[in-house]
């Protein structure tokens, strides 16, 4: 399956394990990734805070060039970037005068053929049968998915199945072998927005989603959001701060966890680069031969 | 303390109507959100508090909302409005009154840190058309002098290499957009 | 020639203050074929009506229009002052000068204008009026009440006690509804089983009432007085009249683990069941798509228990059809399950239950025999919460009304839960308290300042498990919305009342209105509570509207008394505004021509194909035929036809047209 890549800022910057774990697995799903041409930042959380003309500005920008190389598809790993995106999108259908605005200040045509696709749709769809036959119960871990909130909500952009007790991160971590466990904080907000200018909230939020994670018994939460990633792995010591209590348990990015099923090394999914170190493994041997795009490869 | 504040002749709640088309009028103070709100306890007023001073529509109340410090903690984490049994779109309404609170310089003052870094933020695209995290951390610690802050996580980032101390430059990528934004502004 | 009479009110000032009415009076007198025109301040009054009685006879009128208030109001009045003249009451009209002129414009001549053109449009019409005759049909003396809940059963009660028949039709195994699920009622707090059971017990032994439980209405046809149902008994697989309800086949039964309908899924049952002990009838029924002998053809452990012999595996549904003079619905409601709310855990925590689930953990005959435990692992809880208004008054579930009922229930639950658990901690989430019945206020009092129950106002954001405790979030809006997070161990929600499964159907099925929550509609909802709109058929307690038992009795009572009213005539008289397909002399017999398009869309099926024969019974042709009894006078069957064969009688094309024709000149 080809499809269009919009990586988005993080997965350039603090959040390149995402970015690199996601291109070491694609060849064994048989996804072949297409990056955008000349991207630009999405403007993430701060654009809307402050201007609602630049906030559907600068991701129509970038739906308006995945139709110049005509994308039917664009996968946009990050939650934040995904989120903005699709709700751009369906602002400018529903509103002609803004997207005439719009267009007029991108000065790019945009027709909004391209559809968005979050990680988990696309992983979804390219984690099949004869995938999960080649790898069984490859990472068998009790985990807890983490969704945030920018994968369910608002219900009018994302259209998540069940918004309260999404299930579709539980399901892909079934087909490796996970146990997904039920648990209290799976849409709970992290504060993300929050991050350098009240740490101290998002240490309370944090901490509340760590508790409850290390209670329930979970060896890793998977998350697939680096805004996510980066508050619940990097600002432990504010956690502890806040809340008195040293967590371990580590955070893993969806496609991290696949990737250990696949029996990729740690390095090429980025496993390095966690602040808190990451204790679960797959159980297939390491794969040496990660560039191979062929599935006996890793049988 | 009454300042008259300019809605082109509404209540600030009138404005938002206007801006959004979500009436304020809509809520009945049940507090659903207040009750989710993962910000609510630090906040000045809870969202649903909020909503009770526009809907008294004074102008009183109105720059009560406008210098809260509420509006910019709000992490638009939609909690709110996924469970508002009247369908009340916080976040939106956050979004108008944000808007509102800079154009009349109404900005509470602890919140002055929060609004430096989306401007910092807003100002690396505008520079480098690509978020480039040392750049808009340098900024930020500039706009707020707060320079001790984050120096924990700054070096372990660095060597994990999460961090690049030199930005890549995409800025011809956004350059339109923002110079159509000004000429926009100056229009106006 | 035709004579008019025209009478013109002022409606004390209702008219006169923006009409000039001696000018309308005036220019009537001056059109032709009005032979007297009059203008008086009362028309309804006594005098105003002789005033009418002695131009009929003095004048000799032929037509008479008055020009006053809706014909809604006073038509009745008018025409029965035409009939002691002897003048064909439909020779009378009305012309609304009230609500169609005087109320809805500003005094001066255009508003004089109008009126004389409304007032010279009904002359032209009264000039071709002819004269009708009132529609006698004979009353069926049997009612049918559809559900035996505590509306069905005090409807049933009141008219088999005013000496009337009564067929009773309830789609369960046992009648009692959802009173005989609660355990005690507000606002006495007195047992629900031990007031109703006694009433169930009567309907069983009634000589006048016929009781069919496990049955469900097929269709309704006819019109008032006159309808047959069609009804079927499903088949039970036990033969009543043998089975003396000793029960030995249950305990026989090897099928033991199907949740109980009765005890909402707490408790247990078999195959073959009776629903609870009191039910009436006391007599089991098999449910087939339970029973190992439906599904494999092999158990039969009922029949060989069965001391009489009773069980019948191959009893087929029976459809009977009954005669039926007047209906009354009294299929009450249904709440809204635990899982269809997504942040409270979409059903997915045992401990958070309804409140008809705690009714039957507080019910001396429920699962827990009346003490309150948790449904996971049967602990006492110490600490509960109850949520109010949990999916009513919430437009983002598609339940904007308030359901009425829970508010009060609720602060029973949380009183008798106090009552039973002394060092629980009982909480309330609420947004408003409803308690406007008799008594019903100090009732709720009592739960906060005598029981101490914790009354919190704000809704909840959200229910979730940790640590076998329940995480209830919610905020205080008394406190500036200050959040509020109690660990329970049991939730109740007071989940909303909504219209029961099947409500749509069945109004289908008996062509009577429905709302949009599928709730069936009354006629008139100050007036005329509990009608429907379709003559003869009657409404009572929560299949309306949610609503409490005082109220549901009260309205079954006087749905009772509309049908007592109804069979006190031996026949009724109907209005002949009806429609008429024209019939003329052979060889045309009608202008009609058979294509039947008005019997599609009439929309009460009153039309009929009539064959016309030559005397030796050759087949001539086919025309339409009006049932008058069926026939409601919507007219349109008049618009549909192509031939324009068919007339409404008093609404003739020929009636319409000339007041069209007068208002255009
Ligand atoms: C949790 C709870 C607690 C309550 N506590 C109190 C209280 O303390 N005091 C009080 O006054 N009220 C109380 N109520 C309200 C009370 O239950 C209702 O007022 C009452 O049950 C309404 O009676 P009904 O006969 O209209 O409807 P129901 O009780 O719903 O009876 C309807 C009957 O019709 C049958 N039926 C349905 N459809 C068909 C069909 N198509 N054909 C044939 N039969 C059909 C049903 O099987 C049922 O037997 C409570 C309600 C709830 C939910
Ligand atoms: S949840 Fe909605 S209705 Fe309730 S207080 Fe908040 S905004 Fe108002
Ligand atoms: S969107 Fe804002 S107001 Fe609403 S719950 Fe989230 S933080 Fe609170
Ligand atoms: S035949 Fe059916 S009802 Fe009878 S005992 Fe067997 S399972 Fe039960
Ligand atoms: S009766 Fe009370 S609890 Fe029930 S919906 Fe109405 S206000 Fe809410
Ligand atoms: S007037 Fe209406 S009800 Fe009567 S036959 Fe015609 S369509 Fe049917």
């Amino acid at each position: 399956m080809k499809i269009g890549l919009y990586p988005g800022c993080s997965l350039e910057g603090s959040s390149r394990e995402y970015a690199e774990s996601l291109r070491a697995i694609a060849p064994h799903l048989g996804l072949e990734l297409e990056e955008i041409e000349g991207w630009n930042c999405c403007g993430a959380s701060s654009a809307h805070q402050l201007d609602h003309t630049l906030s559907l500005a600068l991701p129509a920008r970038i739906l308006a060039q995945a139709e110049k190389q005509k994308f039917p598809e664009l996968l946009v790993p990050c939650a934040a970037c995904y989120n903005r995106l699709a709700s751009t999108k369906k602002d400018l259908a529903n509103d002609a005068s803004t997207r005439d605005k719009v267009t007029d200040l991108i000065n790019m045509p945009y027709t909004g053929v391209t559809s968005v696709q979050n990680i988990l749709e696309v992983l979804n769809l390219v984690l099949t049968p004869d995938v999960q036959k080649k790898i069984p119960a490859a990472f068998p871990h009790k985990v807890v998915c983490y969704y945030g909130c920018l994968l369910v909500r608002p219900a009018s952009v994302v259209h998540a199945e069940k918004m309260e007790d999404p299930m579709q991160m539980d399901d892909l971590m079934k087909r490796i072998g996970a146990t997904p466990l039920d648990w209290g904080m799976k849409t709970e907000c992290c504060g993300a927005s929050l991050s350098i200018t009240r740490t101290d909230i998002v240490g309370k939020l944090c901490g509340n989603i760590l508790e409850d994670a290390t209670m329930r018994g979970a060896e890793a939460i998977i998350v697939a959001c680096p805004m996510c990633h980066s508050n619940l792995d990097m600002r432990r010591k504010e956690i502890e701060r806040v809340t008195g209590k040293k967590f371990s348990i580590p955070i893993v990015y969806i496609t991290q966890a696949i990737g250990m099923a696949l029996g990729l090394d740690a390095k090429s999914l980025g496993l390095h680069r966690h602040f808190v170190e990451v204790s679960v493994h797959g159980k297939n041997k390491v794969q040496q031969n990660v560039s191979s795009p062929s599935m006996a490869a890793v049988s | 303390m009454s300042v008259s504040i300019d809605f082109g002749g509404d209540s600030l709640a009138g404005w938002i109507q206007h801006k959004s088309g979500i009436s304020v009028q809509r809520c009945y103070q049940c507090g659903k959100c207040s009750a989710g709100c993962p910000a609510s306890s630090d906040m000045d007023f809870a969202p649903s508090v909020l909503l009770r001073l526009l809907q008294l529509q004074n102008a009183e109340s109105d720059q009560k909302v406008l210098s809260s410090y509420s509006i910019w903690l709000c992490l638009t984490c939609h909690t709110c409005s996924a469970r508002c049994p009247m369908e009340v779109d916080l976040p939106k309404v956050m979004d108008v009154l944000r808007a509102e609170s800079l154009r009349h310089k109404l900005v509470n003052k602890r919140a002055k840190d929060i609004v430096a870094f989306h401007k910092s933020f807003i100002d690396t695209i505008r520079n480098f058309g690509r978020l480039w995290e040392v750049g808009l951390v340098a900024d930020y610690k500039l706009r707020t002098r707060h320079f001790w802050q984050d120096v924990v996580v700054a070096p372990v980032m660095l060597k994990k290499g999460k961090l690049s101390l030199i930005p890549l430059f995409h800025k011809k990528f956004v350059s339109r957009i923002f110079s159509g934004l000004r000429n926009r502004e100056e229009r106006a | 020639m035709s004579r008019i009479g025209v009478f013109i009110c002022h409606c004390g000032e209702n008219i006169s203050a923006t009409v000039d009415c001696e000018k309308v009076a005036k220019t009537l007198a001056s059109m032709p074929g009005v032979a007297h025109s009059v203008d008086y301040k009362y028309m309804c009054s006594d005098p105003g009506q002789s005033l009418i009685r002695s131009a009929i006879k003095e004048k000799k009128l032929t037509g008479v229009v008055v020009a006053a208030c809706s014909p809604r109001m006073h038509e009745p009045t008018f025409r029965k002052a035409c009939a002691e003249a002897r003048l064909n009451p439909f020779l009378c009209e009305m012309a609304n000068l009230r609500e169609h002129c005087s109320w809805v414009h500003a005094k001066g001549d255009a508003t004089t204008d109008k009126a004389i053109d409304l007032v010279s449009m009904l002359v032209e019409k009264v000039k071709r009026n002819k004269p009708l005759f009132p529609i006698k049909v004979p009353v069926t003396k049997t009612a049918l009440v559809i559900g035996g809940g505590i509306a069905g059963i005090q409807a049933a009660l009141d008219i088999a006690n005013a000496g009337q028949k009564v067929v009773l039709v309830e789609r369960e195994p046992s009648i009692g509804g959802h009173m005989s699920q609660l355990s005690e009622t507000f606002p006495t707090l007195d047992c629900s089983q031990c007031i109703l059971t006694p009433r169930m017990v009567e309907v069983a032994q009634n000589p006048n009432i016929t009781l069919y439980t496990y049955a469900e209405v097929e269709s309704l046809s006819g019109f008032i007085g006159n309808f047959t149902a069609r009804i079927r008994k499903k088949a039970k697989s036990v033969d009543e009249k043998l089975c003396t309800g000793c029960g030995e086949c249950a305990t026989a039964c090897p099928i033991k683990k199907i949740p109980s309908e009765f005890n909402t899924g707490l408790g247990m049952r078999g195959a073959i069941y009776v629903p609870f002990p009191q039910a009436v009838p006391n007599k089991p029924v098999i449910d087939r798509s339970r029973c190992t002998y439906f599904k494999s053809g092999k158990c039969k452990f009922c029949a060989s228990k069965c001391p009489a012999q009773a069980i019948r595996f191959d009893q087929q549904d029976e459809i009977i059809e009954i005669p039926i003079g007047s209906v009354v619905v009294t299929t009450g409601f249904n709440i809204k399950e635990t899982s269809f709310f997504p942040e409270y855990g979409y059903g997915k925590y045992k401990d958070v239950v309804t409140g008809l689930q705690f009714e039957r953990l507080l019910s001396a005959s429920g699962p827990t025999l009346g003490e309150v435990k948790r449904p996971s692992d049967g602990t006492v809880p110490k600490k509960i919460v109850f949520v109010a208004c949990t999916g009513s008054r919430d437009p983002a579930k598609g339940i904007e009304y308030c359901s009425k009922i829970c508010c009060m229930y609720t602060a029973k639950h949380a009183m008798l839960y106090k009552h039973k658990v002394h060092d629980g901690d009982a909480y309330v989430f609420y947004m408003d308290i409803r308690a406007a019945g008799k008594g019903y206020d100090e009732f709720f009092r009592r739960a906060i300042e005598e029981d101490h129950v914790n009354y919190i106002r704000g809704r909840i954001s959200r229910i979730y498990e940790r640590n076998g405790k329940l995480i209830v979030r919610g905020a205080d809006t008394l406190l500036g919305a200050q959040q509020v997070e109690i660990e329970a161990d049991m939730v109740v929600l007071a989940t909303a009342a909504v219209a029961n499964d099947g409500a749509e159907s069945l109004a289908q099925k008996l062509h009577v209105s429905y709302d949009a929550h599928h709730f069936f509609a009354e006629a008139h909802p100050k007036l005329r509570p509990v009608e429907t709109n379709t003559a003869g058929i009657f409404l009572a307690g929560a299949c309306q509207s949610p609503k409490d038992i005082p109220e549901t009795v009260s309205q079954a009572s006087a749905a009772a008394s509309k049908v007592i009213g109804l069979f006190s005539n031996a026949e009724l008289t109907r209005e002949p505004i009806i429609a008429v397909v024209n019939r003329t002399a052979p060889p045309l017999f009608s202008t009609c021509v058979g294509c039947f398009m008005c019997q599609s869309a009439c929309p009460y099926h009153a039309i009929e194909q009539e064959e016309i024969k030559t005397r030796e019974g050759k087949l001539i042709k086919m025309v339409a035929k009006v049932n008058p009894g069926l026939c409601q006078g919507c007219g349109t069957c008049v618009a549909f036809c192509r031939s324009k064969s068919i007339d409404l009688q008093g609404y003739s094309n020929e009636q319409v047209y000339a007041e069209v024709m007068e208002l255009l000149s």
